[in-house]
């Protein structure tokens, strides 16, 4: 009991120097760029008193330390500052657009994942055959092909040459502001709201640049599949399962996947992170009004505030996920219960 | 290679430490060139630095010579690739652009390797404090996504070939921190380090003379498999305008200025999305075949 | 006759070559015990468990005739072996911590080997198990049936892949090794249980192992296999008229409390053996 509290203790330590490591980064990418904020916030032509002032409320003249506590504490308090380019506080800028980008990444994790796990199965079942090399093959191109490249090359055929898929955007103009915000999650909300056209709606725009990051994270989540169910095949349970009589399939689903179930937890909370990572570039080419796009938008324009907070913010679901991961192992493996 | 020399690399009782070494190497060369898609990587791979290399001898024009009249052209037999939205030669500005990124991927490497190693190494020899702080630092910069991380640090600095460099460096070595601090441990506890510091070896040529080799065939596979990764957050730095600046003819940059000629002069944005997906590919080939080789327990 | 083995030969690709690590074995084994005795790379366990088809993908089999009760086993399709598999031949490996699944109640494991061969409702078959748990003789059964591998010893391991390996009935009991990964005061005992539970139930035992008078101490007969062939066979109670030089000098290498020897001697391995 007190080693399971230790190991909480260490945990929660960990994570918390985790955490204060990310203020600190965050702080400084904040402060060390060559861009004046003051300027940046009253435009270059303000007179040189209201600049003083400005650099005043925003506590620019203190000294280093006192500004890194002042931050500190504004995060406390839930304050990421304001945007510059949209004049809002930029919590409730991000919490505009995250549901967006959230949206994406669950849909295209939950695809890699149904697509992926069983191919990287079939391809360590079939080790060094042509079905492992032509998969090995795909997962490796998916780690070369540039997210947005692919995403060019789609709206190119599917979009303008077929005309089988709808253009970027998150939905049609008719469909603007038309369904009620409840969850932010365009297609729960569609269907709350029990409006079916725009739930079909939102469902074909979510499909390419879906497909298209499923892609990117299948590839690793078939490669680590593979790896670890190759591992598996290789336990002397798998004899014994073999040995009981039990035909290939179940020796495979049953008893040798099990196995790999746990690490593979790990893998998918790895990917899904990385996912806010794709989601950056792929929103950009699909104009997905997403915290990808709000992130490049405000870097253009040198706006810190939001950077800043957009940043911290994916760091924050990175150690989130690292947690759950952590807790979902404790959970399904028996020997570490 | 002839009969005599091969037998020499192929002997079962070297004579001398290098030549067991040359064997060693010499084996891991047969496995790789008996695997086809590694083979393919490397041809590519060198195919693509040659090219970059010669660019000024086979590219057919200037890379930044403007023809406003001839813009957007169709591949032809003037310009192989056509043209870009001011005329440029598509071909030429390809060439061009393998220097750019090649120069990228090489700096960052460069940059990340030793350090990486370093760290790694001195967190997993020494263990203790020094380990936990090391090892604490490394994981904050692994709570980032490499690409976010990238494109905060390119804009605090100032959008650039050489801030993206540094802020690809900045992401890219934790990785290899915890890949040679796990080498490492695995050997610190082993009778030879034992008997290494019995003599009275000094914990720094330890560590550079009998630690750190062990960890370059890991190594070497993380790196050639990251160069893809590389390429890639190099080319979307380049995308999203905080690379390399126009008109540098870097690949992403290129993509970024002439996307909005996708749905009608498709060719001009995609040639260079096909560099980019080959010299990436190429590389995760080569990594793929050099882990089977240099890494069985990997596989 | 349950297995009938002629000349069964086992050999594996690698980049330097074939290299045959089982060279011409012939056995037949009744309702009977019979114990395999050789070193390690001996081609002992290979022998085994080609007889089940549970041999590396890699490894090239031949035999002029290899069959399971009259089922030609080298020819046999997937779908026959399934039939002979744990249904009529079980087959218990060397280390339970390794040979059991991890994330899988020891419950579940025994049940499904039950299941899968005799069919059954979930009730039954618990009751089923249960009762194999008793047979092997673990004390608090219910407690065990939801318990992981991790959670128990290697003896109580053993025990639980015995009654696995029992719980569909069949008529041959294959145990590579059942005993090398345990405690010596536990051996014994594990071998004896087999011994019983074979014995009442009118089945055969092929023991694999090391231990020279341990497995005679056990079985009816004893195969002495060395560099993949077998040197020699004995009725168990005849070990003393062996005429092989191998296992003589196995023998002579064993110290005995009614022959005191002040240094026991080396296995001077003689070319030749390998020949014959």
């Amino acid at each position: 009991m007190s080693k399971g509290l230790n190991a909480l203790a260490g945990l929660l330590a960990s994570v918390f120097l985790t955490l204060f490591g990310l203020v600190i980064v965050t702080f400084l990418i904040g402060r060390v760029m060559p861009i004046d904020p003051v300027l940046a916030a009253v435009g270059d032509n303000a007179p040189q008193e209201v600049v003083e002032r400005v650099r005043q409320e925003m506590g620019l003249d203190q000294p280093l330390l006192e500004q890194f506590l002042r931050y500190v504490g504004q995060l406390l308090h839930g304050d990421l500052g304001r945007s510059i380019l949209t004049q809002n506080p930029v919590t409730s800028d991000i919490a505009r657009y995250f549901p967006a980008t959230l949206e994406l990444a669950t849909a295209a994790i939950i695809l890699a994942a149904l697509i992926g796990i069983p191919l990287g199965v079939w391809s360590a079942v079939r080790q060094g055959t042509w079905i492992d090399q032509t998969i090995r093959v795909v997962c490796l191109a998916g780690h070369s092909v540039p997210v947005f490249v692919l995403a060019l090359l789609c709206l190119l055929i599917f979009y303008a040459m077929l005309g089988v898929a709808p253009g970027p955007g998150r939905q049609d103009i008719i469909f603007q502001d038309m369904v009620p915000h409840v969850t932010g999650l365009l297609t729960v909300d569609s269907l709350i709201a029990g409006d079916w056209d725009a739930f079909w709606d939102a469902l074909a725009h979510m499909i390419q640049p879906v497909c298209i990051l499923a892609y990117f994270s299948m590839a690793y989540i078939t490669r680590m599949t593979r790896a670890f169910m190759l591992d598996a095949l290789k336990g002397e349970y798998v004899i014994t399962a073999r040995a009981k009589g039990l035909p290939p399939r179940k020796v495979i689903w049953l008893h040798a996947f099990p196995n790999v179930g746990v690490q593979l937890v790990t893998v998918l909370a790895l990917t899904y992170a990385g996912l806010l990572e794709g989601a950056v570039v792929t929103e950009t080419v699909f104009s997905w009004p997403g915290l990808g796009q709000y992130l490049t938008v405000s870097l253009m324009n040198a706006d810190m505030n939001p950077v800043v907070g957009a940043t911290l913010l994916v760091g924050l679901v990175y150690v989130a996920l690292n947690l759950l991961a952590d807790a979902l192992y404790r959970q399904l493996d028996p020997r570490v219960r | 290679m002839t009969a005599f020399s091969q037998q020499w690399l192929l002997t079962e009782t070297p004579s001398s430490r290098s030549q067991a070494a040359w064997g060693r190497r010499y084996r891991a060369w047969l496995a790789l060139r008996s695997n086809t898609l590694a083979m393919i990587g490397l041809v590519v791979i060198v195919t693509f630095v040659v090219l970059s290399l010669a660019a000024p001898l086979l590219a057919t024009h200037d890379p930044g010579s403007q023809d406003l009249a001839n813009r957007l052209a169709r591949p032809s037999a003037a310009h192989w690739f056509g043209t870009d939205e001011l005329g440029r030669d598509l071909y030429s500005r390809i060439l061009y652009g393998g220097r750019v990124t090649l120069g990228m991927v090489i700096a960052v490497v460069v940059l990340v390797a030793p350090l990486g190693l370093a760290i790694g190494c001195i967190a997993g020899y020494f263990g203790g404090i020094v380990d936990r702080i090391l090892m604490r630092v490394t994981d904050v910069f692994l709570a980032f996504p490499r690409l976010i991380l990238a494109l905060a640090f390119v804009a605090a600095l100032k959008p650039g070939v050489e801030s993206a460099i540094l802020a690809i460096a900045l992401t890219a070595w934790p990785p290899y921190a915890r890949l040679a601090r796990a080498e490492t441990m695995t050997v610190r506890n082993s009778d030879y380090i034992a008997a290494c510091r019995l003599t009275g070896a000094p914990s720094g040529r330890i560590i550079l003379r009998h630690v750190a080799p062990l960890c370059i065939p890991s190594l070497i596979v993380r790196i050639t498999l990251d160069m893809s990764s590389i390429i890639i957050t190099a080319a979307s730095l380049g995308f999203l305008g905080m690379g390399a600046q126009p008109p540098s003819p870097e690949w992403g940059a290129m993509i970024a200025t002439t996307k909005r000629f996708i749905f009608e002069q498709w060719w001009v944005p995609t040639i260079p999305g096909i560099a980019i997906f080959m010299a990436s590919l190429a590389f995760n080939f080569l990594g793929d075949g050099l882990r089977d080789v240099l890494d069985p327990k990997q596989r | 006759m349950l297995v009938d083995i002629q000349n069964l030969r086992i050999a594996f690709e690698s980049r330097s070559g074939i290299f045959e690590a089982v060279r011409g074995v012939s056995l037949h084994i009744g309702t009977e015990k019979l114990g395999i005795v050789g070193e390690s790379g001996s081609g002992k366990s290979l022998t085994a468990r080609a007889l089940m088809r549970l041999l590396p993908t890699n490894a090239r089999v031949t035999a002029d005739r290899m069959a399971f009760d009259g089922i030609d086993i080298l020819n046999a399709d997937e779908k026959a072996m399934l039939r002979i598999r744990g249904k009529r031949a079980g087959f218990i490996l060397q280390d339970p911590k390794y040979s059991l699944n991890p994330v899988m109640t020891i419950g579940r494991q025994v049940t499904e080997a039950w299941k899968t061969h005799k069919g059954g409702g979930r009730k039954e078959a618990r009751e089923a198990v249960i009762d194999l748990l008793a047979q092997v003789r673990i004390r608090d059964p219910h407690r065990v049936y939801d318990l992981y591998p991790h959670e128990v010893s290697g003896g109580m391991g053993q025990r639980i892949m015995i009654a696995m390996m029992l719980a569909p009935d069949p008529q041959l009991l294959i145990a590579d090794e059942p005993t090398s990964a345990l405690d010596a005061t536990v051996q014994a005992e594990i071998l004896r249980l087999m011994e019983d539970l074979v014995s009442r139930r009118g089945m055969g035992l092929l023991l694999i192992s090391h231990d020279l008078p341990l497995v005679s101490h056990f079985c009816d007969r004893v195969a002495v296999m060395y560099a993949g062939r077998i040197v020699e066979e004995l009725s168990a109670g005849s070990l003393a008229q062996a005429q092989h030089p191998y296992t003589r000098g196995l023998l002579n290498c064993l110290p005995s409390l009614i022959h005191p020897k002040s240094r026991l001697p080396v296995l001077n391995r003689d070319e030749a053996w390998l020949q014959s």
